[in-house]
């Protein structure tokens, strides 16, 4: 229950959904692929904050996309990256 | 790109030149900071989550125009008086002595 | 430009507000009223957090870069798992996953949290007024180039730069480069170089 799903390396692509409650998934980072650049621990998840508990934990995992696959004319070098936290229930394997 | 949830949701939308000034923390600031992690210490709420929850129902204007601690405390107002620790009728009339208070001391 | 690199030690008093007389903060304050009133914490508790809060500056993230550069093993656990490296300088950051990154002669590493402004204050205080603000929030995601150009920084195309956007529970520090010509100097003596802002990322250089 505890394992993570992905690792380092994967391919993955970020939930566009949108939940009438608070989540962490900015809008810009909605439905877009990128690579675990890492596994990190395991936390609460911010929906179920509220009146919750936050459990059951959930994996949150370093997710790096790049720059150029993000923005439309984004204005800098195709090795410019951005990395974003993102928790386990927001990602799919992606090809 | 997708919809901003909310008022906060701002990544990659666009916006004007960097304000670089400086500002100190007020001390009224710090006691809202303080008030915050005591509330959560004491379990009056659960986790910071709570309070970005309020931060972000937040209407536009409203967060706009609020300043980074004004809208913390609104948020934890909304969420102590959500789950009955404060009563809403006591906290207005608590605000309103505040008020009193303040234009007593020349301060408003 | 360059005067908010050395703001650590002197700048004058500029509150956002200097009295709480706007509607959101007499509602701050009266709720701490009725919650001191109810007994939920005291005044003397209130001072005592504040004072913790307050003791926490970009002083303390200075002391561990300066352990970091002069020390390999201790670099190589701190980039490895920060929030155990840390503690061994008497540091805690818990619950949050205490991040660092380290810029390179070819990487330059940026930090902003785009949805509320997480930053690790436990350990470096308060955040500057700007990185709360919507148009860094809003822009360092997309167009990190020109806002670092707006804090002086240039950057050539030979150096990648990583946005760190910090929605979830880690916090970060960028780990700076350390300057050349400084062989032989003390840990104190380096720490003292680095600022705040080159813990952000909005600073590449540090000056001697």
């Amino acid at each position: 229950m505890n394992e993570p799903l992905f690792k380092t390396g994967d391919r993955v692509r970020i939930d566009d959904r949108t939940p009438p409650v608070h989540h962490r998934v900015p809008a810009y980072a909605k439905g877009r692929v990128g690579v675990i650049e890492r596994v990190c621990g395991l936390h609460g998840k911010p929906e179920k904050f509220i009146r919750g508990d936050g459990e059951p934990r959930q994996r949150i995992y370093r997710v790096r996309i790049p720059q150029q696959e993000l923005w439309e004319e984004y204005g800098g070098t195709d090795r410019d990256k951005l990395d974003i936290e993102i928790f386990e229930h927001w990602l799919e394997p992606a090809e | 790109m997708s919809e901003p949830w909310g008022p906060h949701d701002v990544g990659g939308l666009d916006a004007g030149p960097i304000d670089l000034s400086e500002h100190d923390v007020a001390h009224w600031e710090w006691q809202i900071d303080a008030m915050i992690r005591l509330a959560l210490k004491r379990g009056l709420i659960s986790d910071f989550a709570e309070l970005r929850d309020g931060i972000e129902k937040l209407t536009p204007d409203d967060y706009e125009s609020s300043t980074y601690y004004e809208r913390w405390a609104k948020a934890l107002a909304y969420a102590l008086v959500s789950r009955g620790v404060v009563d809403a009728a006591a906290l207005d009339e608590q605000v309103e002595s505040v008020r009193k208070r303040q234009e007593a001391e020349g301060v408003a | 430009m360059s005067e908010h690199h050395d703001h650590d030690h002197d700048r004058t008093f500029q509150p956002d507000h200097a009295e709480p007389t706007s509607d959101a903060a007499r509602l701050g304050l009266a709720l701490r009223e009725l919650l001191i009133e109810a007994g939920h914490y005291t005044a003397d508790e209130e001072r005592q957090v504040i004072e913790a809060m307050q003791g926490a500056s970009p002083e303390n993230g200075a002391k561990i870069v300066a352990r970091a550069w002069t020390d390999p093993g201790y670099r190589e656990r701190l980039l490895d798992n920060g929030i155990e490296a840390i503690k061994e300088l008497g540091f805690d950051l818990q619950p949050y996953e205490f991040t660092v990154m380290e810029n390179t002669h070819d990487t330059h590493n940026v930090i902003v949290c785009t949805l509320c402004s997480c930053y690790p204050r436990a350990l470096l205080g308060m955040s500057p007024a700007w990185y709360k603000s919507g148009s860094y929030r809003a822009r360092v995601v997309r167009e990190p180039r020109s806002v670092l150009r707006e804090f002086g920084v240039e950057l050539s195309d030979d150096v990648e730069v990583r946005v760190h956007d910090s929605t979830a529970e880690l916090r970060y520090m960028v780990l700076p480069q350390r300057p050349d010509g400084t062989e032989n100097w003390s840990e104190e003596d380096l720490a003292k170089l680095v600022t705040r802002d080159s813990l952000i990322g909005t600073q590449r250089e540090l000056g001697q």
